[in-house]
């Protein structure tokens, strides 16, 4: 387009622009070493006295549009193991083991997990890898699992519908977190139903499930859309919230990352707020991404989890109380580091019911483990899933949750009984059939 | 009535945000003719200063200044997005005019580096990185003149840097020993900027809601249009880049400094994103990722209006917007609400807000068909190409 600008590019540039570009990116990983504390250099500290050494694998999103959230799941896991080292590791056959974390970045990409996988397993021969966070990266790394027979710990709540022999789940499933939640708002907050979701498995998936239990139930749905990920254009959706529910009603989120933000930004300017007769419940807003939203856009508005940093438990103030010591008092816990502390232990204990660290073993010996967890006590079931919490919360000025109700511990279903595809059917991996993850009753 | 006055305002307010993100890529890409994928990083820039100046003068002695932050951050951001859109047509994009691949592939490595940038920079990070570049400047002047005029010079200079970069390393990993230079500036989260209480609210009239921030927004890009309307076509430098674009060798030969004039186009367009990002912190989050959100859409509009027209972009930017929420709201329902029930039911089909999208695209798409050079093609002698 410019002739007469075209000029040999000189050597100088292209030495300063190199030289400028790897600058960045050096500085950057040094720095970044520098600040993430290893588990490891925490166990060699007190327990120099192990008989050998266990590899685990971690892979989370280290970078990309979800390290936010994955970082302090994997910062949970660490500290877990951290915390197993210094109590004298695993104990396997009178031996002390120590847990050594091998870590791999997932990137936000699933393909990326996928093959991170295929590493810790073929090449790291872990004995088991602690990981994922959305349901993308589950569908893509679950192959790889079922084809080596290897063994994923997945920490995140989930649609469920899936049960697999290689997966061992310490998230909600529906049925231990959007039903209760539905059923609540159907007794406390009204009948129509207006869903909203981010346009991926996840809340599809669950908005197909509310949609059963509405009907079921009483409800109404007076509405549904999805949001392209990362898309911040909501007025459409404000617009048809307004249309369909003009006095009010009942708004479930299932909107993940940053989306939130533009719809409870944008939902506060149009008047759709709790003071305006708007009961907002939202399924993946945690402590966490409260302190990123800003509380003053989602003061009011309600969450389903199994754990909050305010549960009032010994065991869950202590859980808090180590987290913020370890990675710095401005730092807030949230459900799913308290699920990916809580695996890591279980884990533990089944290997050592097991007495091996060998998948097959610890799978067997897995179910009827429990575990002290912060939200309290844990047993693992046949369906590879654990008994949790259901916890409904509001979310106050200082982004902290007021617990409004405590429904108690909840066993968790795998494939949902209000879908008329999986009705009826279920997942016992204690029973000896080839079709153990998904059978008639 | 009302549903048609509620439409027509929520279509412009998405307009307005496609023509103010767009309005930048209108001058950098419309009239120089630069594919400048960094251009949603130079946004992401905006918003960040719109962020600092929110937090510089949450307390202190400005505090009084607090509620108006927002327009004080307008002219900031401009400065600082089109500073760095100088920089970087001074060192990368000068050198590759008239070669779009190179320019684009360059300009999609400077959006990733920008984006670490803002993820990884801290005062110990800062610091080392000025210490580079100040000796990979600064050791040429200190040094015998002699040593720069050899055959060898170039190994010299690359040599120079890549000193200047070990001792940058050094220097940030040193300081960063300290905690608190250590820590960064905003990590890789995302941040909040709060909008001042006035813009948190809405106005009601007749019936249709109208969110101040909305408001704020349109007004914003009316002003922008305005102004870079008046610049291109009133002001001395405008006429000029107007000139240049138009014949570029016979504007040279007439006087008019090329380089200085592609240098301050830049800087306009650089300067506008900065705008652009001011007014989407309003609406979503802030992150490194912003400027990935707008980029594909911003080359849309540019694309669709035609290259080298202002007023092509304006009227892209809000048939896109009007189109994008007739669409999605499923509004045409409501305002012709005995349609037949065919003309329903395809109509319901695309009124969900990823359908929409698909729609839009499609329909993008066949006109482009029909019309490749966009609405309003650029007629008579075209810029050199």
């Amino acid at each position: 387009m410019h002739p007469s600008a075209i000029r040999k590019p000189s050597l100088r540039l292209i030495g300063g622009a190199t030289a400028l570009a790897t600058s960045l990116s050096l500085v950057a990983c040094g720095g970044g070493g520098g600040g993430a504390p290893t588990a490891s250099g925490g166990g060699d500290a007190t327990g120099g006295n192990f008989d050998g050494e266990v590899k685990v694998g971690i892979l989370h999103s280290r970078s990309g549009t979800m390290a936010i959230s994955e970082n302090t799941v994997a910062e949970a896991e660490l500290m877990a193991i951290d915390e197993i080292n210094k109590a004298g590791g695993v104990a396997i056959d009178g031996k002390k083991l120590k847990i050594v974390p091998i870590e791999e970045d997932g990137a936000s990409d699933w393909p990326t997990f996928a093959e991170k996988s295929k590493k810790l397993i073929d090449q790291d021969k872990v004995a088991v890898v602690f990981g994922g966070w959305t349901s993308a990266s589950r569908k893509a790394m679950l192959p790889v699992y079922e084809s080596k027979d290897a063994f994923l710990y997945y920490p995140i709540q989930y649609e469920g519908q899936e049960c697999s022999k290689n997966i061992f789940y310490t998230g909600a499933t529906p049925n231990q977190q959007a039903e209760p939640a539905v059923e609540w708002l159907l007794k406390n907050k009204g009948k129509d139903f207006f869903l909203v979701g981010s346009d991926y498995v996840y809340p599809r998936t669950a908005n197909t499930i509310i949609k059963e239990q509405l009907k079921a139930q009483g409800g109404k749905l007076v509405g549904e859309d999805y949001l392209p990920l990362g898309n911040t254009e909501v007025a459409p959706i404000i617009a048809k919230i307004k249309q369909a529910l003009p006095k009010g009603g009942v708004i479930v989120n299932t909107l993940n990352g940053d989306s939130n933000v533009a719809f409870f930004k944008q939902m506060k300017a149009a008047g759709i707020t709790p003071a305006n007769g708007y009961a907002i419940m939202s399924f993946s807003i945690a402590e966490e991404e409260i302190a990123a939203i800003g509380p003053e856009y989602l003061e009011g508005t309600y969450a389903a989890w199994n754990f909050f940093q305010s549960l009032d438990t010994p065991a869950s103030k202590k859980f808090t109380a180590d987290f913020k010591a370890k990675y710095g008092a401005q730092r807030v816990t949230n459900d799913p580091a308290e699920a990916a502390y809580t695996m890591v232990y279980l884990w533990k204990l089944g290997a050592e019911k097991a007495n091996s660290v060998d998948d097959n073993k610890v799978r067997d010996a897995l179910p009827g483990v429990s575990f002290d967890a912060p939200e309290g006590k844990v047993t693992v079931q046949p369906n590879h899933h654990i008994e949790k919490l259901v916890l409904i919360g509001e979310v106050q000025k200082d982004g902290m949750f007021k617990i409004l109700e405590n429904k108690g511990f909840v066993k968790p279903v795998a494939w949902n009984q209000f879908v008329p595809e999986t009705k009826g059917y279920t997942c016992d991996h204690t029973q000896k059939r080839p079709d153990a993850g998904k059978f008639k009753l | 009535m009302t549903a048609l006055f509620d439409t027509l305002f929520n279509g412009l307010a998405i307009g307005s945000v496609l023509m103010l993100t767009a309005l930048g890529l209108a001058v950098v890409f419309g009239l120089m003719g630069v594919i400048n994928m960094a251009h949603g990083e130079l946004m992401m820039l905006g918003a960040y200063t719109t962020f600092v100046v929110q937090n510089l003068l949450k307390s202190g002695p400005l505090q009084a200044l607090f509620p108006i932050y927002i327009l004080l951050s307008i002219p900031i951001a401009f400065l600082v997005s089109g500073l760095v859109g100088l920089l970087l047509e001074k060192t990368v994009i000068r050198r590759l005019y008239g070669r779009p691949l190179e320019t684009l592939l360059a300009t999609w490595g400077v959006s990733l580096i920008l984006q670490q940038f803002v993820r990884s920079v801290s005062t110990a990070f800062f610091l080392g990185l000025l210490a580079a570049v100040a000796l990979g400047l600064l050791a040429p002047r200190f040094t015998p003149a002699a040593l720069w005029r050899q055959r060898w010079t170039p190994l010299l200079k690359v040599g120079n840097w890549i000193l200047a970069l070990i001792v940058g390393i050094a220097l940030g990993s040193l300081l960063g020993e300290q905690r608190a230079l250590h820590q960064p500036w905003f990590s890789a989260r995302n941040i909040d900027v709060t909008a001042p209480e006035w813009l948190r609210g809405s106005i009601d009239l007749g019936g249709v809601t109208m969110p101040t921030a909305r408001l704020f927004i349109l007004a914003l890009t009316a002003l922008a249009l305005v102004g870079v309307n008046w610049f291109l076509q009133k002001s001395a430098w405008g006429i000029r880049i107007r000139a240049v674009t138009q014949n570029r060798s016979m504007s040279s030969c007439l006087g008019i400094p090329t380089e200085t004039v592609d240098a301050l186009t830049f800087f306009v367009g650089s300067g506008l994103a900065g705008i652009a990002g001011v007014a989407v912190s309003l609406l979503g989050s802030v992150g490194p990722n912003l400027g990935g959100n707008y980029i594909v859409l911003a080359f849309m509009v540019v694309v669709l209006g035609g290259l080298g027209k202002l007023w092509g972009t304006v009227v892209a930017a809000f048939v896109l917007g009007i189109l994008d929420y007739v669409i999605g709201s499923g509004s045409l329902l409501l305002l012709w609400p005995s349609m037949p029930a065919a003309l329903n039911g395809v109509i319901s089909f695309f009124a969900t807000t990823s359908m929409a999208k698909v729609l839009v695209f499609v329909l993008i798409m066949v006109f482009l068909q029909f019309r490749p050079a966009g609405m309003f093609p650029q007629k008579g002698r075209m810029v050199e190409a």
